[in-house]
């Protein structure tokens, strides 16, 4: 892990911070973590964990900050890349993207940017930040806007908690930048997306931008340390040859939900998501049992004998029953043997406004979101 | 007569076989697989030639399909000094060439990379043009460096291929037409750093490749062969010599994908899930039409990530040799084994070593060696027999795509230890001559054309772009080599691409047919 040193940087002196910065096994292990909290989608975390191993060899720091270390009147601005993975695989960034995306929404706003921070946790865009940090000699806020990984833009507690998506700044490897203010979030959802075509599929993006005062109330504080010891575990588990899953657990405060042989994939694709439903038949303790999961992109729900014992936007995720490996909604398929986990989300979550962005409703599901402490207590 | 002659190596037995003009194999053999992989070949091929009593002029075929590059890969030996080249700037810069290779892999090979302006866009537009004399500046620099053989990639070359195809000529103009020259669109499929990977690790063992095939080629002669000699790849068909020296990295995992070749056509069956049961490891892969179901995910290679096609496998520490232990009461099979030396250590052949071979002779499934000398408690045999049984009959359902039963067909020598019965296969098949089944497989292979590629569906229908894809797989495969008479269409996959307004989609067309003769 990494070790927790005084930052000789200009901010750092200025706000007294204690920042800790990363090194090649940190973000090995944060990438591995990042997967999990993808609860299944996301897109995979091992781009962006390359872009931030290279920024380390070219000498580059990736310093982490904690929120409650942020000044209230420092300007925090979050970054990501959007766009269809296909396309992020082909035509890897140049890196300056996201520096050009800054400089706009910068100048634009006249102020300096003090850190940036990931808007998900999960999957892709939990990476790509570092990066972006240690390039512009910024840090990286420990936090994140979803706990996890959700597909639209307004999925976050930042949203939630009225931060607006934009004034947003979005940028190609050839130095195009497209400012864009729109009237609400779901507004900037959608330009934003015809404006990735255009770029030729992908974008790189700077959005959400938030005084340090609003990050403390809208942010899911500690998801990339969260990560980073999930990854940790499941690498020394490995390499011990032993299993991860209950310091898995301990560690997310999550539940095992069900352990199984899946014996049913059903998928379908509409409208650019995978949609889908697994069955899974009990295995030992669960035997004669059976769970449903859907999934779009991420997975959703988990139904156990007609009883939803587990939705979004707590976490739910499959991980092998060998290796702990956690297996996208893609990647799932007939015989696989897995353990399902259920992770509590952030409280930050668990409100009426926000359970209107990202509750089980939302997704078309007819069903009340319960906690998921709660429902395990209910069955015992 | 003409005949053919197929020869594949395995991780632990080299296996050879003679076909006469109606696939009727007429001798075939098993030796134990050699470190440097030549020596087992030859002697195979000797032994072989040995049993056949045929005119060796009368062998106008000759399929190898061998690990000697896999080995190279993996023990890290004569690799070549390679030079990358990239087009893709001003995109790409943030993950330079080789950044996730291992520290050792990378020192062998040199790794001296240019990144230069270049590429395209999923929709073909160009994402930059060439600058010619940046990348003459780029040949220049490595031709002064020395390196023996130059990889090129760039952004989208699926698509478009056009950058890569014109950074190879220069290259040949500055540093000679001979100078090795590997491009990725050629090896992998849509991923630009897998896709660079393949095709720099094809750049390293171009010269391990050159030996091989040489060396083959010239002990067919001394042995009066003059055949056509073909390499076989990893998709289940064939490539001419000449071509596996451009491209040796396709020869990766083609022993599995020639198992899968010779169930198909030892049974008869086109679908089916094929249990290859060796010394060491048990493969177990599914048939699809005929041909072996290819990877869906990235597959690792002596530690470096690569995405071009490799058959789907699920590889266990079950073999022949496989030791058996009683440990706190559990029994144990593999992964240790006795590997080529079954014929010494085994007990059944006079060793000390209790083997799952030993088990199979004890409950009478198989005669070899002496019986008589294996001395074990029989609830204890049956214990270990039901525990191998178990073992293949779970990697068999992870394989499978539903739970309907399936037909298993069951090869390679270790496929002894397997009843004829096994839970979830609607019936098992021991073909005859099983044991060699890889070295069949490598014999009748087809040869294929394959295209991998993103269309935009906005100018035109998907029937139409799916025709030009059909016609490119099919083009590819006579170009290859096949008899356009017997050409058909193995496999047609379709990818929308998500979270894209404009319709765009992946397709990926295989077509396979015989040789022309």
């Amino acid at each position: 892990m990494g070790c927790y040193q005084e930052n000789n940087r200009e901010y750092g002196k200025k706000g007294g911070d204690i920042m800790r910065s990363l090194d090649r096994e940190d973000i090995e292990n944060l990438a591995v973590g990042a997967t999990i909290l993808g609860t299944g989608g996301g897109g995979d975390p091992y781009l962006g964990k390359l872009t931030a191993i290279q920024a380390l060899e070219e000498g580059y720091e990736i310093n982490i900050v904690d929120v409650k270390e942020v000044p209230n009147d420092a300007f925090i601005v979050p970054s990501a890349g959007m766009g269809t993975p296909t396309v992020i695989v082909e035509k890897i960034p140049r890196g300056t993207e996201v520096i050009n995306a800054f400089e706009t929404l910068s100048e634009y706003l006249g102020r300096d940017v003090y850190a940036t921070m990931p808007i998900e946790a999960g999957g892709l865009n939990s990476t790509f930040p570092l990066a972006v940090g240690a390039k512009r000699g910024i840090p990286i806020v420990d936090a994140d806007g979803m706990g996890r990984a959700f597909p639209e833009l307004q999925m976050t507690t930042f949203h939630v908690n009225g931060v607006p998506v934009t004034p947003m700044a979005l940028a190609d490897e050839r130095d195009n930048t497209v400012l864009l203010k729109t009237c609400n979030n779901y507004w900037a959802e959608w330009i934003a997306r015809d404006i990735t075509v255009r770029f030729g599929g992908t974008a790189w993006i700077t959005l959400y931008s938030m005084s340090g005062k609003e990050l403390k109330k809208a942010a899911i504080p500690g998801t990339l340390g969260v990560a980073e010891k999930l990854g940790a575990t499941i690498r020394e588990a490995k390499e011990n040859r032993e299993s991860p899953i209950e310091v898995l657990l301990e560690i997310t405060k999550g539940k095992g939900l069900f352990k199984g042989k899946i014996i049913d994939v059903e998928r379908r694709t509409t409208g650019g998501f995978a949609r889908g439903k697994a069955n899974i038949e009990g295995i030992g303790e669960h035997k004669g049992q059976t769970l449903n999961v859907q999934f779009q992109n991420e997975n959703l729900v988990a139904i156990k004998n007609n009883k939803v014992i587990a939705s979004v936007p707590d976490l739910i995720t499959l991980l092998d029953l060998e290796t702990a490996t956690p297996i996208t909604t893609e990647s799932i398929k007939y015989g696989q043997r897995c353990f399902v986990i259920g992770i509590p989300c952030s409280k930050k979550w668990r409100t009426k406004s926000a359970l209107e962005v990202v509750g089980p409703k939302y997704f078309g599901y007819d069903i009340d979101y319960k906690p998921i402490e709660g429902v395990m207590e209910e069955i015992g | 007569m003409i005949y053919r002659l197929g020869i594949d190596v395995g991780g632990t037995n080299t296996d050879a076989v003679i076909l006469d003009n109606k696939n009727n194999p007429i001798a075939k053999i098993k030796v134990p697989t050699t470190k440097d992989v030549s020596t087992g070949i030859l002697r195979a091929l000797d032994e072989v030639l040995k049993g056949a009593s045929v005119n060796p002029e009368e062998i106008k075929y000759a399929m190898l399909g061998t690990t000697h590059c896999t080995n190279a890969i993996v023990e890290r030996k004569n690799l070549a000094k390679v030079g990358i080249i990239r087009a893709g700037k001003p995109a790409t810069l943030s993950i330079k060439p080789l950044i996730s290779w291992p520290n050792d892999l990378i020192k062998e090979i040199g790794g001296y990379t240019h990144i230069v302006k270049g590429g395209h866009e999923y929709d073909g537009r160009e994402l930059s043009p060439l600058d010619e004399e940046e990348i003459r500046r780029a040949v220049e620099d490595l031709k002064k460096k020395r390196v023996e053989s130059i990889a090129i990639s760039s952004v989208f070359s699926p698509v478009n291929n056009g950058h890569e195809v014109r950074i190879s000529e220069i290259v040949n103009e500055i540093m000679g037409e001979k100078t090795p020259v590997s491009l990725s669109h050629e090896i992998g499929s849509i991923s630009l750093l897998e896709r660079e990977n393949a095709a720099v690790l094809n750049a390293a063992i171009i010269n391990v490749a050159d030996t091989a095939v040489n060396s083959f080629e010239n002990a067919l002669k001394e042995r009066g062969i003059h055949a056509s000699l073909y390499i076989t790849q990893n998709d289940g068909t064939l490539m001419s010599a000449e071509y596996a020296l451009k491209y040796p990295v396709l020869t990766i995992a083609s022993g599995p994908a020639n198992s899968l070749r010779g169930g198909t056509f030892l049974s008869g069956l086109k679908d089916a899930i094929v249990v290859d049961v060796g010394g060491t490891t048990t493969d177990i892969g599914i048939l699809l039409n005929g041909f072996p179901r290819e990877s869906a995910v990235a597959v690792e290679i002596g530690g470096v990530r690569t995405n071009f096609r490799m058959p789907d496998l699920i590889s266990i520490g079950l073999g022949g040799g496989s030791l058996v232990k009683k440990e706190d009461g559990d029994i144990r099979v593999g992964p240790q084994s006795v590997g080529y030396k079954l014929e010494k250590e085994a007990l059944v052949f006079g060793g000390n070593k209790l083997t799952a071979t030993d088990i199979a002779v004890f409950l009478n499934k198989v005669k070899l060696g002496d019986p008589s000398i294996v001395k074990l408690d029989r609830t204890f045999a049956e214990k270990v027999n039901e525990k191998i049984k178990t073992m293949a009959e779970d990697a068999i359902d992870k394989m499978k795509t539903s739970p309907e039963p399936v037909p298993v067909i069951l090869v390679g020598g270790g496929s002894i230890l397997l009843p004829d019965k096994l839970k979830s296969a609607s019936k098992v098949i021991k073909p005859s001559h099983f044991e060699v089944a890889n070295a069949i497989g490598a014999a009748i292979a087809q040869v294929s054309g394959q295209i991998d590629k993103v269309f935009s569906l906005e100018k035109r229908g998907r029937d139409e772009v799916l025709k030009e894809a059909k016609e490119t797989a099919i083009k590819e495969a006579i170009k290859a080599g096949a008899d356009p008479k017997t050409i058909e269409i193995v496999d047609v996959d379709e990818i929308p691409l998500a979270y894209l307004p404009g319709n765009a989609i992946r397709i990926r067309v295989k077509a396979a047919g015989y040789l022309k003769i």
